[in-house]
């Protein structure tokens, strides 16, 4: 076993694998699983706050089934965001975690409410029960990505305190984004009415959220100098969102629902990429931390990175597998369990 | 208001504690799901069918409740064990990172397919998908105890100073992670997770043999929860006591701590028995005035794997701290009773089957209805012996717990989020245990009870839900 590790160890510590540019490759990786889990989880918080609109038993059963095989596999992308963050960049997890530590609390709280809520709701058939439960999922289901888009406000801005108005309008921003996406994941998922009232209420969203995210950048400009509004990927993301959300609710109005959900996705994945371009070269500006400092030595690094190229495009089978396996709507009487 | 180390420390234990508990379930049910799945696909026996399916609905909702408190403890190595977390994050976060990609992921995607798809995947894919999602549940465990082994028995580190800090790197990382604990720790983790549900198993069976309500799904429930019983319970004390050598020689003072002894012995006796004989004396690491009953040699004989004069290392004579013995002895002690009643329990089941009367004898269904839970509660016992016996340290003579608790953190922070645990992980245990029991009572194959055992009465299935 040490013979192993006596070739290998020295040609794996030396540096970066290949020479590769890894401090920036996984900078990068971290927020793009961010993004998935933001766009995958995005939607079953989206179509656990439109359970809200839903009143009649059948139609907030069809919402339930729709998110039922997918929701958990969804969310294990917030943990593996948090292992790589935990393995690759620790002094920014361990003082962003820490500096937020109530916020954090929230977050898991609000997800715990938010995962419990559907298997409970299916438990028992009364009125009351079910009504509490399902209350339960929606708070859940806004609350959740409000308090994560609080987070990624602070961090973002560098907020010191609890958050600032920035980071509460960065946390209005992400719920309201969710909305859209799991509108647009309904309008692949069912049909009829629930389609046609989520998807105006998915419109109406797409505005709010288009309002909420200049609103947001404009706010965290003027206390965070890093976060530059005329620069040219700040400009780009943001014509690149509003040209997005266009897309979005014209291909809805046509009924090209993949498309309208595929203009979500890039969305979500803009948004991403915009705190990570707003942030490089620094990954925590509330410590002045840069990418260059928080990064692991390179043992580790190329280690993590052998270890997530085989594994992630083997995620990406699973996942592929799992959603063609429910692909198209939810079929009359399909229930959550 | 309350120190932060001591609210960071005791929160950290009751969520690993409650959360525990839903990972046993999950890893525990695997094998039997698999089992479950493969004879109802092979034979196409509709009990089998039944019993996939009911045991799925109790995986399920574990998976979950294990899910959501799963990730409250890799968010507080963060939170809590800032200190921690930077320190040692090149060589702890890797394994858990590799734990979400490799293990959680195959787990929750397939359990999809597996909980909502049997109507809609092939036969291959659906037994496809039910050895992926315990082998994912499986692999889980190697990550995170790859991770906790780790801190118990460290190797392929180096700890340099950064700006005042301690920082660990990783310099050899097979020696890291394969470990001289790891091996030890998975396998007594695993047989004990599926001991533990073998237990659950027969234990529910039993009650509906005792309450007449048995039909066939039951009694196959009570068979196979009898066999696995009969193999992991013998197994878990064999390699429990190898893995109590290995304890000895790598971490003394956790060894001795189990066996509450302070001075250096050869010939040690083994105390079945140590009361403390003053209050203070119950938290007091260093007691040396307890009521004692012991067997001599047999310390020294558990130690050497042999050697009745062999010499144990007493807790005076080790240079640090010493874990707080008396909750590391008595949780050893009843670990090791339990186990040895889990055995007996296993025999006796077995000698029964064997004659034919398994479901005849209602003081068996009784041992077995009072021990439904136990193995789960030897699990936590067994954790307690491994992690409160390695304090003072978070990772074994490198880093003691309370350097590892984040300075930013304050007691009101940390008093607000343990209190909020408090309350929130007890109303998740009741609804949990709830959800459990209503599944129990309602989704099961059930019969109404009959008089009489002896007239044999045709089995009325009264079919479930669904």
């Amino acid at each position: 076993m040490t013979d192993i590790s006596i070739v290998a160890t020295p040609a794996l510590a030396n540096g970066p694998l290949f020479g590769l540019p890894l401090e920036e490759l996984w900078f990068a990786l971290v927020f793009a699983v961010f993004g998935t889990f933001l766009f995958l989880d995005g939607f079953d918080f989206g179509v656990g706050a439109l359970f809200a609109t839903r009143t009649t038993d059948g139609e907030r059963e069809q919402l339930l089934a729709s998110i039922g095989p997918f929701w958990d596999g969804n969310e294990v992308w917030l943990v593996v965001f948090g292992g790589m963050l935990f393995a690759v960049f620790p002094s920014v997890y361990a003082t962003l975690f820490s500096r937020h530590y109530l916020l954090m609390f929230a977050i898991l709280g609000a997800l715990i409410i938010r995962g419990l809520a559907p298997e409970m709701y299916e438990q028992r058939h009364d009125e009351d029960w079910q009504r509490w439960w399902g209350r339960a999922f929606i708070v859940g289901s806004i609350v959740s990505p409000f308090f994560l888009g609080v987070f990624v406000g602070n961090w973002l801005f560098g907020v010191e305190g609890v958050a600032s108005i920035a980071s509460l309008l960065a946390g209005l921003a992400v719920v309201a984004l969710t909305i859209v996406d799991g509108a647009a994941f309904l309008g692949l998922k069912t049909r009829g009415d629930v389609r046609l009232e989520t998807r105006s209420l998915g419109h109406l969203a797409q505005v709010v959220y288009l309002l909420l995210a200049v609103a947001t950048l404009v706010v965290g400009s003027r206390s965070s100098p890093h976060v530059e509004l005329l620069s040219v990927p700040t400009l780009g993301l943001l014509g690149l969102t509003v040209l997005l959300a266009g897309v979005h609710v014209v291909a809805g109005w046509a009924g090209r629902y993949y498309l309208a959900f595929a203009a979500v996705a890039g969305q979500v994945y803009g948004l991403v990429a915009l705190a990570a371009t707003l942030l490089f070269p620094l990954i925590d500006p509330a410590t002045g931390l840069t990418v260059a400092d928080a990064i692991v030595s390179p043992l580790s690094l190329n280690i993590m990175t052998i270890g997530s190229s085989i594994l992630l495009p083997l995620i990406a089978t699973y996942f592929i597998v799992l959603y063609s396996s429910f692909s198209g709507p939810v079929e009359e009487g399909e229930s959550y369990t | 208001m309350i120190d932060p180390v001591i609210a960071s420390r005791l929160q950290f234990a009751v969520t690993t504690i409650v959360h525990i508990i839903f990972p046993v379930m999950s890893m525990g049910l695997a094998p039997f799901l698999i089992y479950f799945t493969w004879k109802e696909i092979r034979t196409g026996a509709q009990v089998y069918e039944q019993l996939r399916t009911f045991w799925t609905k109790i995986f399920a909702i574990s998976f979950v409740v294990g899910t959501v408190t799963g990730i409250v403890l890799e968010f507080e190595f963060g939170t809590n064990f800032a200190a921690f977390a930077t320190a040692a994050g090149e060589l702890f976060g890797g394994p858990l990172a590799l734990e979400g990609m490799m293990a959680f992921m195959l787990e929750a995607t397939f359990l999809g397919i597996f909980v909502f798809g049997r109507d809609r995947v092939s036969d291959r894919l659906y037994m496809l998908s039910s050895v992926l999602v315990g082998l994912g549940t499986w692999l889980s465990a190697v990550w995170i105890l790859v991770a906790n082994s780790w801190m118990q028995t460290p190797r392929g580190y180096e700890v340099a100073t950064e700006s005042g800090q301690p920082i660990i790197s990783l310099v050899d990382p097979i020696a890291a992670y394969a470990n001289p604990r790891f091996p030890w720790m998975y396998v007594h983790m695993q047989n004990a997770a599926v001991l533990s549900v073998a237990l659950f198993l027969t234990g529910v069976a039993a009650y509906f043999v005792w309450t007449n309500r048995d039909t066939e799904f039951w009694r196959t429930t009570m068979k196979v929860g009898l066999a696995v019983l009969l193999v992991t319970a013998p197994f878990q004390a064999i390699h429990g006591d190898a893995y109590g050598r290995h304890v000895a020689d790598t971490q003394p003072q956790k060894f001795a701590a189990m066996e509450a002894q302070y001075e250096t012995d050869s010939g040690a006796g083994l105390k079945l028995i140590a009361i403390p004989t003053s209050l203070s004396d119950i938290t007091d690491p260093h007691a040396d005035d307890l009521f004692v009953i012991e067997i001599p040699f047999v310390a020294s004989l558990l130690a050497s794997g042999g050697d009745p004069g062999a010499t144990i290392t007493g807790l005076d004579d080790i240079d640090a701290e010493s874990p707080p013995v008396a909750i590391v002895f008595w949780a050893f002690r009843a670990m090791v009773g339990l186990g040895t009643w889990f055995i007996l329990l296993a025999f006796w089941g077995g000698y029964r089957w064997y004659q034919g009367t398994l479901f005849d004898d209602d003081l068996l269904a009784k041992a077995f209805m009072g021990s439904s839970v136990l193995g789960i509660f030897t699990v936590e016992l067994g954790w307690i012996v491994t992690e409160v016996g390695r304090q003072p340290w978070v990772i074994q003579g490198v880093m003691k717990t309370h350097a590892g608790v984040s300075s930013s953190l304050s007691g009101s922070e940390a008093l607000a989020t343990l209190v909020g645990f408090v309350g929130v992980y007890t109303a998740l245990l009741v609804l949990y245990w709830y959800v459990v029991i209503r599944l129990i009572r309602t989704e099961a194959p059930t019969r109404s009870p009959t008089p009489k055992r002896e007239t044999n009465v045709p089995e009325e299935v009264v079919p479930s839900d669904d």
